[in-house]
């Protein structure tokens, strides 16, 4: 490991420690974002226990097959980016470029895909508000549901965007070749970050489509 | 003796209800304690800061690292007088919180910014509560719109007062006279006004203003008119030929729902029922009620409560 | 390492003047003095508000002020006082100042994050203070719906959305003083030769991290119910006004130990220092910051005793509540027994020191009583839980801070303070504080509710008394404003260590330069090392 190279900054001893450093606030703050998510979780796993039947009706209006597509769209994404990692750490430049514009690009869709279920939602008269419609005995509760349906995914969605934007960054230090072996943690650090977005995704996906489809 | 005292010292509320001793003489305990160690800690510092004050510049005290005895014993003395204080707590907080069967029952209405009350007789009262002395009472309470909380100092009650549910407290008066009632839970522009008093009675002097004033038709009796008006007497006939269950000596009893589950029939199921009939069916029923929401006021569903509460089994009402 | 031979000499205030260094700096030092300005304004904020407030309650009456004013008054000194004063205060300024220093780094470990925790601070604030000046909110600090959400008619968005984005800088300050804690240590400076003050500061760190996010989804929750009709909390949507409330004290009630470990590990720095003896029972006062930490997750729902939570989870709730009292216990009898055998220095700082001890002690206790259930159910929601706070609060916190600052001013900005002046705002401090808070007690149990604007007259003695005491405690604060002022430019040159004081901060110069240390030291003894024979502890 090189001492105070160009890529050390000045506070660190060693390349190490900026590392571990780096490395683990990317950690302690995905744990502040598990919290985050988890408060919406808490309040959702608190209302589905009251009011199971009228959740299952909302999750059935939800796309399924979109949902499902989505799902294998992210976790296509993180595979393309614990590539781009490992292109960073073996110092391709090639493949760091190829598998971020996938990762990127990917990610895009998954947001397309969103837009789309969203765009039907409003078309459906579900969206929670004044003009929310509904037919049925549940549509008091249900249009519950869908406020947590659209308040999780989309903050989900918002770290999507901010994770896009992540990427471009990087895509632009890597097209100007400032990774290689010796360093590499910004990707690694982002990867971290993408992986616990997807994650988030993991849980999300069965909650709002399955488990409250069949409560 | 001493809550005379304390109280012309205007140092306690007055000692109203039966609870109220109970609670102040557990908060002397906490003062003594509170008194105790402070005082203790007090002391040490003070004799500390003089007797080893410094002397000179020069002055290097030897370290001492700690006692593990120490360590010990000021954590399991506080801890065991900790957990005497809460199971005290604990089981005054048990008293506080379960009101005997036998109470009398009183509505309660908070809205911004005033209280309603109605007696199961029939009488209303916009926030003053004559109730009598030496009697149980139990207040089924709820809100309008906002939290509000019922808060009688002199009974060292108080319990917060929610929309969309039904909150209880009780409480048994045991001097005459008037008392505070305020609203301790924030709720907006007027809340420092939001108050008025509790007018406990020799019982003879209740029952003179019971009948006293404007005659008006006890609860139940209400309950059974608006039953009638909203057309619930016809599927929930009292004979059980209706589409709906007959609902005559259901009050208090376990009802078996249509998703397996057992629900107790106390006030909350029954306006739980009357404004989202589709949240728990009773089993054997088809799911065809109307809801009622929007078209009945909290008064109303009181009302309807009391009178599904006073169905006995011979299906009369009782007043 | 005397001054004389140093001057002129250049350090981390001197080396560039200009408003763009100060703006764009990276250097932990400066943030922290940024910190100090912007805390320092809205603390006089929140402290005329408390002066408008005390002084409606002089009389029974509605005089002063409309009851819609003094509900916003109220509200806005609690979000003043609390998201931007003290939950900052200690961690910001001097945790910011001396993080590094006492662990012999360079910097934090993320400076530019550090930067841009001052810049959310910032706008978070500017959204609250336009909330404020174009109408107020008038909900209570604590925001409760449906209030908030449907029936307020106040610019709640505005504030909560204020609160929101202030809570990343505190969640930005936490995260770098955990990783640089973890990670930059000097060689030899093991976890268990760390002064409790960084002790204190790691685990303030963690309840911020794992704390605020939760009250960030709830306040965007209830602008999101607000702004956009949705029903979160509603009740007539068939939402649940006291799931709100478990969100809200889930964060709220880690949020009080926030305000309270730093001044602990303050404590711990004082009373070592002028007691010139290490803190006794070392670890177990490490131990209790954890465990408080830890613990304090776990009680939220003893605010919410009459909520119609159930009987059992009050049980439970009061039961943990009981529990993590013990080691703040703990913590007040170990600093006592350092005193013991020690050699007892009466300058400022240490008067701050006892003036936390007692009113700390005093609050504390006072939170055994709203642990009891059965006691709680009489005084919750009255003025004995306002007392209760505000002798923790103003009583610990405050005088830790002000304990804190007295303490480290002579390195922050290389100038002694009148010691006699000093001393003089201490005593009037802790007079004027228990001339305001004490009569509240008997307010509250005697019945008062609190966020009353007007109330019956048998209350108003106390609240006279109350009132009066707030003048009183206004001066307190005003005097060190004035003194430590006029430090900055005729204060004598305070030298490295004008204490006495062991810690890698007073091996340094005072102002310290830019990098902390012209070498970076290497540590090879425990904290507090007084009894160590080597000349460099001494002056």
């Amino acid at each position: 490991m090189s001492e105070h190279s160009a890529q050390v900054a000045h506070h660190f001893e060693d390349a190490e420690q900026q590392h571990e450093a780096s490395t683990l606030g990317m950690w302690a703050f995905l744990i502040t974002e598990i919290m985050f998510f988890g408060g919406l979780f808490a309040g959702f796993f608190v209302y589905i226990l009251g009011h199971a039947q009228a959740f299952a009706e909302g999750s059935r209006h939800l796309d399924l097959t979109l949902g499902t597509i989505n799902t294998l769209v992210l976790l296509g994404s993180s595979l393309t980016m614990a590539l781009a990692v490992r292109s960073a750490q073996q110092g391709r430049r090639q493949g760091q470029v190829l598998f971020l514009i996938l990762t990127m690009t990917l990610g895009l869709v998954f947001l397309g895909i969103k837009g789309l279920e969203y765009a039907h939602k409003f078309e459906q008269h579900l969206v929670p508000g004044p003009l929310f419609r509904m037919e049925g005995p549940h549509a008091q509760f249900a249009q519950l549901f869908f406020s947590f349906y659209f308040a999780m995914t989309g903050v989900h969605a918002l770290h999507m965007i901010v994770g896009v934007g992540l990427l471009a960054w990087l895509l632009v230090n890597a097209l100007r070749g400032r990774y290689s072996a010796e360093y590499f943690t910004p990707v690694e650090v982002s990867g971290l970050y993408w992986h616990f977005v997807d994650v988030v995704w993991i849980f999300l996906f069965p909650t709002l489509y399955l488990v409250a489809r069949h409560a | 003796m001493w809550p005379q005292v304390t109280h012309a010292l205007r140092l306690i509320p007055e000692q109203a209800s039966t609870i109220a001793g109970q609670v102040d003489a557990l908060f002397l305990f906490l003062v003594a304690i509170t008194v105790f160690f402070a005082g203790l800690i007090f002391l040490l510092v003070a004799v500390f800061a003089l007797k080893y004050r410094r002397r000179s510049e020069d002055e290097r005290p030897k370290a001492i690292h700690g006692s593990l005895v120490l360590e010990a014993f000021w954590t399991v003395v506080p801890l065991g007088i900790g957990l005497a204080i809460f199971v005290w707590g604990a089981y005054l907080y048990f008293v506080i919180s379960r009101p005997p069967a036998a109470a009398m029952e009183v509505y309660v209405v908070g809205k911004q910014w005033m209280w309603k009350l109605q007696h199961p007789t029939g009488q209303r009262e916009i926030n003053e509560l004559h109730v009598p002395v030496n009697r149980p009472v139990k207040l089924t309470m709820t809100s309008e719109d906002v939290i509000h909380s019922f808060y009688v100092p002199a009974f060292r009650i108080k319990a917060d007062v929610v929309p969309g549910r039904y909150t209880n407290t009780w409480f048994e008066a045991t001097k005459t006279g008037e008392y505070h009632l305020f609203c301790a839970e924030y709720c907006g522009t007027s809340h420092a006004v939001m108050g008025g008093r509790i007018v406990v009675m020799e019982p003879a002097e209740y029952e003179r203003w019971l009948t006293g004033g404007v005659s008006t038709e006890s609860l139940p009796a209400a309950g059974e008119a608006l039953f009638a008006r909203l057309a619930c007497n016809t599927c929930h006939k009292t004979d059980g030929t209706g589409r709906g269950p007959s609902l005559v000596g259901q009050f208090g009893q376990t009802a078996k729902l249509a998703s397996g589950e057992t629900v107790g029939v106390d006030e909350s199921y029954v306006r739980e029922s009357i404004l989202t009939p589709q949240a728990k069916i009773v089993s054997g029923f088809p799911p065809i009620m109307p809801t009622f929401k929007g078209l009945v006021t909290e008064d109303q569903l009181l009302q309807l409560v009391a009178y599904i509460k006073s169905l006995k089994t011979d299906g009369q009402a009782k007043p | 390492m005397s001054d004389a031979a140093h001057e002129p000499r250049q350090h981390y205030l001197n080396y560039d003047y200009s408003v763009r260094s100060w703006l764009l700096t990276t250097d932990h030092k400066r943030i922290a003095i940024l910190y100090l300005m912007s805390i320092s304004a809205f603390f006089v904020l929140g402290g005329v508000m408390a002066g408008l407030l005390r002084l409606e309650l002089l009389t029974p009456h509605g005089d002063l002020v409309q009851a819609e004013t003094y509900n916003k008054l109220f509200t806005m000194h609690g979000i003043t006082m609390i998201f931007f004063f003290l939950i900052p205060s200690i961690p910001a300024v001097l945790g910011n100042f001396l993080v590094p220093i006492m662990i012999g780094a360079r910097d934090l470990a993320f400076p530019k994050i550090n930067l841009l925790s001052w810049y959310v601070y910032t706008l978070g604030a500017a959204f609250t203070v336009v909330a404020m000046v174009t109408g107020g909110v008038d909900t209570g600090w604590t925001f409760y719906t449906p209030y908030s959400s449907t029936y307020a008619n106040s610019n709640v968005i505005l504030a909560a959305l204020g609160v929101f984005i202030t809570g990343f800088s505190s969640i930005l300050t936490g995260l770098n003083f955990v990783v640089t804690i973890h990670k930059m240590r000097a060689p030899g400076l093991t976890w268990f030769r760390l002064p409790l003050f960084i002790w204190a500061h790691y685990a303030t760190s963690l309840i911020m991290l794992l704390g605020t996010p939760v009250i960030a989804i709830t306040v965007l929750l209830v602008a999101l119910e607000r702004g956009l009709g949705i029903g979160i909390f509603d009740p007539n949507l068939g939402g649940d006004p006291v799931l709100f409330q478990h969100l809200f004290w889930f964060y709220s009630h880690p949020a009080v130990y926030i305000m309270i470990l730093p001044a602990m590990g303050v404590m711990s720095e004082l009373v070592a220092c002028f007691s010139r003896k290490r803190v006794f029972g070392y670890d177990f006062v490490a131990f209790s910051s954890m465990a408080i930490a830890i613990l304090g997750f776990l009680v939220w729902g003893h605010h919410m005793f009459v909520s119609s939570q159930s009987m059992y989870a009050g049980m439970i709730f009061s039961l943990l509540s009981f529990l993590v009292a013990i080691p703040s216990a703990i913590k007040v009898f170990n600093w006592t027994a350092t005193m013991y055998k020690g050699s007892i220095s009466l300058q400022t700082p240490m008067l701050y020191a006892f003036g936390f001890v007692g009113l700390f002690t005093i609050g504390g206790l006072t939170g055994l009583f709203l642990a009891t259930l059965a006691v709680d159910v009489h005084v919750h929601d009255t003025y004995f839980v306002v007392a209760h706070f505000h002798y923790i609060m103003v009583g610990g916190a405050i005088m830790g801070y002000m304990g804190g600052l007295h303490f480290w001013w002579p390195k922050i900005t290389g100038r002694m303070y009148s010691d006699a002046w000093g001393r003089l705002a201490a005593i009037i401090l802790f007079v004027g504080f228990n001339l305001t808070f004490f009569p509240q007690f008997l307010m509250g149990f005697l019945g008062m509710p609190r966020r009353y604007h007007v109330y019956p007259p048998e209350f108003q003695m106390l609240n006279v008394l109350s009132s009066a005491g707030g003048a009183i405690l206004g001066l307190g604060y005003l005097l060190p404003a004035f003194y430590l002022a006029w430090s900055i430019f005729k204060g004598k040159p305070a030298g490295d260590n004008p204490w006495g004081a062991t810690g890698l901060e007073w091996q340094t110069p005072s102002p310290p330069p830019t990098f902390n240390f012209e070498q970076m030291p290497v540590v090879a003894e425990e904290a507090y090392a007084y009894d160590a024979t080597p000349e460099g502890h001494r002056v």
